[in-house]
């Protein structure tokens, strides 16, 4: 893509002989985190993303984020001072930053936006997320295999359609090679909250869950069960190293193909606003190396379900499904649409706790 | 090394510690970006000048000291009379509950949507504050505590609102309300900026609270509470009516400054409407000195060190823990400044007449 200062430029670079590539500016990105980088969690990954970006792209592109932006009034200033800035492409990445992304997006028609778990867009904001309830589905499967007493610990955020979809993944997952599974949930009401995480995992290993895992930001969750010696399954990043003994895999988010794509449709000029929605087929979802506790024999149908769900022969949400209080969700032979995996506001039969 | 009250603070010094602290905050500041490898003036440039540039730049610096303004005002007048409202925070997200569920419930009715929303915010976070004072002259339950733990059980009644009886029916099920109808919403001052008459309100209240507090009888009444409950007491002065009146002044301010929120720049309720205004506010009441127009400069520094931390990040690639120790050091010297200006140091070797 030229910009107009390359088309400026170009007819002097000519004269003074000049190669034109010298005088092309690299294309600026943006990330927009709403913690800090840390070493795990949400922002953490978008993080890798950023830097795979940078060693995929090299000179083409130059990268920046600001990190630990509210999610209120403050999240527009900075997203705004960032298209002020030069920034070609801004990635803004927790759902709170919607709005003000639309907002910033409508004044800045020349610059590209791409907001992540949202699902407002325009001409020049896309928007992206991934199906995290994909490779939940294979976790709960692998819970179900390395479970004594078929009682899971879930700690869990908040009860939006993202989370809700885990917890039911997980629980078909595991229900579907131990029937008799619930799940037990704790909410915390915070996305990152490393107390109130370690309580509640400790809460559910009282009450009898020898597999926790968890839908929150901190490694509270696999360090608590390293300690009480019961198995863990991490969310957002590889925590093996919190869990060496216990952890048993992690959900992880995978943004890096994603990131190097839409740059790349960026710097081709096929960029378009479009929602993307990723998951195992695409690599967005995965999960990390299993542990040494994990026998060959468990490892290989985990990689296998994987497997399908990323060719598409198993679907997580098909049919029969029937909700905590037996109502058919979804009938037998059919699966469920994406419109309503998107809005999930109930719990499947196996859930022990509420919204 | 002790302390020593200064007989009378010298009136040069007043005004020359707050200077002498930025200047050694900027040294600090200079020293540290030094040592992670920038070029000093550039950073300090964009710490402190560069957010200010613009037009834009100012209104967003009026944008981000309302509502520590109107925080902090409450807050400061409450201490004078030794009621320590800790929990603005609650009163900020009761106020902006209360403003919400009037817009909505009225939609686009017409002009006055707007004056009944924020008469409803300020309502909402009186009555929060209200409960303080109920529970402090009725069962005498100190209101530091009441105030601080009100202000999570507001947050929480917040998180539920959004993801139930307030939440939009087209938003997918994500916990946030529908947008407000523009009638009940605070129009910008100027076009392209986001500043709201809000600041205006918030100007208000610096010569407000200068005559309440020193020129009224009722101002002085409450001096009289929080320096010398005793005489206040023989002087027939209610402590009664000092407790209910400053919790719910400083609760109606603070619900205002959580209604212009939602009413200005969100336009909309979500779960994180505050990054902790109610508790900066804590800060600039004190940094203020407890003094009107004190509490207006010291509204405008954090606000300018919340901008310049910004820029910092975005312009200069600097870690958000650097801003955070510049901003440490720079309230650290000034309270620093504060002591000596007040106090003086006596340094003495015998042990036994200290």
């Amino acid at each position: 893509m030229l910009s107009r200062r390359t088309l400026m430029l170009a007819p002097a670079a000519g004269l003074i002989a000049v190669p034109a590539k010298a005088v092309t500016a690299a294309l600026r990105v943006a990330f927009v985190y709403v913690s800090p980088v840390g070493d795990a969690g949400w922002t953490f990954q978008h993080e890798l993303g950023r830097r795979a970006l940078d060693a995929a792209m090299g000179a083409a592109v130059r990268t920046s984020f600001v990190e630990n932006v509210e999610e209120g009034a403050d999240a527009e200033r900075v997203i705004r001072k960032l298209a002020a800035d030069g920034n070609d492409l801004i990635f803004t990445t927790s759902f709170g930053y919607m709005n003000p992304t639309l907002k910033v997006a409508g004044s800045f028609p020349g610059k590209k936006f791409e907001h992540a778990t949202g699902y407002k867009r325009s001409v020049n904001l896309a928007t992206y997320s991934a199906r995290f309830y994909e490779g939940r589905y294979a976790a709960g499967v692998l819970a179900g295999r390395m479970s004594k007493s078929g009682i899971f610990g879930y700690v869990a955020a908040f009860p939006i359609p993202e989370v809700l979809q885990g917890i039911n993944a997980f629980t078909l997952g595991a229900r579907s090679v131990n029937p008799k599974a619930t799940t037990k949930v704790v909410w915390t009401s915070s996305w990152f909250d490393p107390g109130k995480e370690r309580a509640a995992a400790d809460t559910l290993i009282a009450g009898g869950a020898d597999v926790v895992t968890h839908h929150t930001d901190s490694t509270a969750v696999a360090q608590a069960a390293e300690e009480k010696g019961v198995f863990s399954i991490a969310y957002n990043s590889d925590q093996s190293k919190y869990g060496p003994k216990t952890c048993l895999s992690a959900i992880t988010h995978d943004w890096s193909a994603y990131y190097i794509r839409r740059v790349k449709a960026v710097l081709d000029g096929s960029w378009k606003s479009i929602d993307t929605w990723g998951g195992v087929k695409e690599g967005m979802t995965k999960l990390a190396p299993f542990n040494a506790a994990v026998p060959e024999a468990v490892r290989k149908e985990v990689a296998g379900v994987m497997a399908a769900i990323g060719a598409g022969t198993r679907k997580p949400f098909a049919g029969p499904l029937a909700d905590q209080d037996g109502k058919i969700k979804v009938p037998a032979g059919q699966a469920m649409a994406d419109k309503d995996i998107a809005e999930m506001k109930w719990f499947v039969d196996g859930v022990q706790g509420k919204i | 090394m002790r302390l020593e009250r200064r007989a009378a603070a010298s009136a040069a010094m007043a005004v020359l510690a707050p200077v002498i602290a930025v200047m050694l905050a900027g040294l600090g500041a200079a020293a540290l970006f030094a040592a992670l490898g920038r070029d000093p003036l550039a950073c300090l440039y964009t710490l402190f000048i560069a957010p200010l540039a613009d037009g834009n730049g100012w209104s967003e610096l009026g944008l981000k000291a309302t509502p520590l303004l109107l925080c902090a005002m409450g807050i400061a007048v409450g201490v004078r009379a030794n009621v320590w409202n800790i929990g603005a925070e609650g009163q900020f997200t009761m106020g902006a509950i209360a403003g919400a569920a009037v817009a909505l419930g009225l939609g686009d009715a017409g002009w006055f949507v707007l004056p009944l929303v924020l008469v409803a915010g300020v309502a909402g976070g009186a009555a929060w504050g209200g409960v303080a004072a109920w529970l402090r002259t009725r069962c005498n339950a100190h209101e530091i505590l009441v105030t601080l733990m009100l202000s999570y059980v507001a947050i929480q009644i917040l998180g539920w609102l959004v993801r139930g009886p307030m939440q939009d029916p087209e938003g997918f099920n994500f916990p946030q309300s529908p947008m407000f109808a523009a009638s009940a919403m605070l129009a910008p001052l100027f076009e392209g900026g986001r500043v709201t008459g809000a600041l205006v309100l918030a100007l208000l209240t610096v010569p407000a609270g200068a005559v309440l507090l020193d020129r009224t009888v009722a101002g002085y009444r409450l001096r009289v509470v929080g320096l010398a409950p005793g005489a206040a007491r023989y002087a027939g002065f209610s402590e009664r009516r000092a407790v209910w009146f400053c919790l719910l002044l400083s609760g109606g301010l603070a619900g205002l400054a959580g209604v212009c929120e939602v009413a200005g720049p969100i336009g909309q309720l979500m779960p994180s409407i505050s990054p902790g205004y109610g508790f900066a506010g804590i800060i600039v009441a004190f940094l203020g000195r407890l003094r009107p127009v004190g509490i207006l400069f010291a509204a405008v520094l954090m606000a300018l060190l919340y901008l310049g931390g910004e820029s910092l990040q975005i312009t200069q690639q600097l870690p958000l823990a650097a801003t955070g120790v510049i901003q440490g050091m720079l309230l650290l010297f000034l309270l620093a400044a504060d002591v000596f200006t007040l106090f003086r140091p006596r340094f003495s070797r015998s042990h036994g007449d200290g």
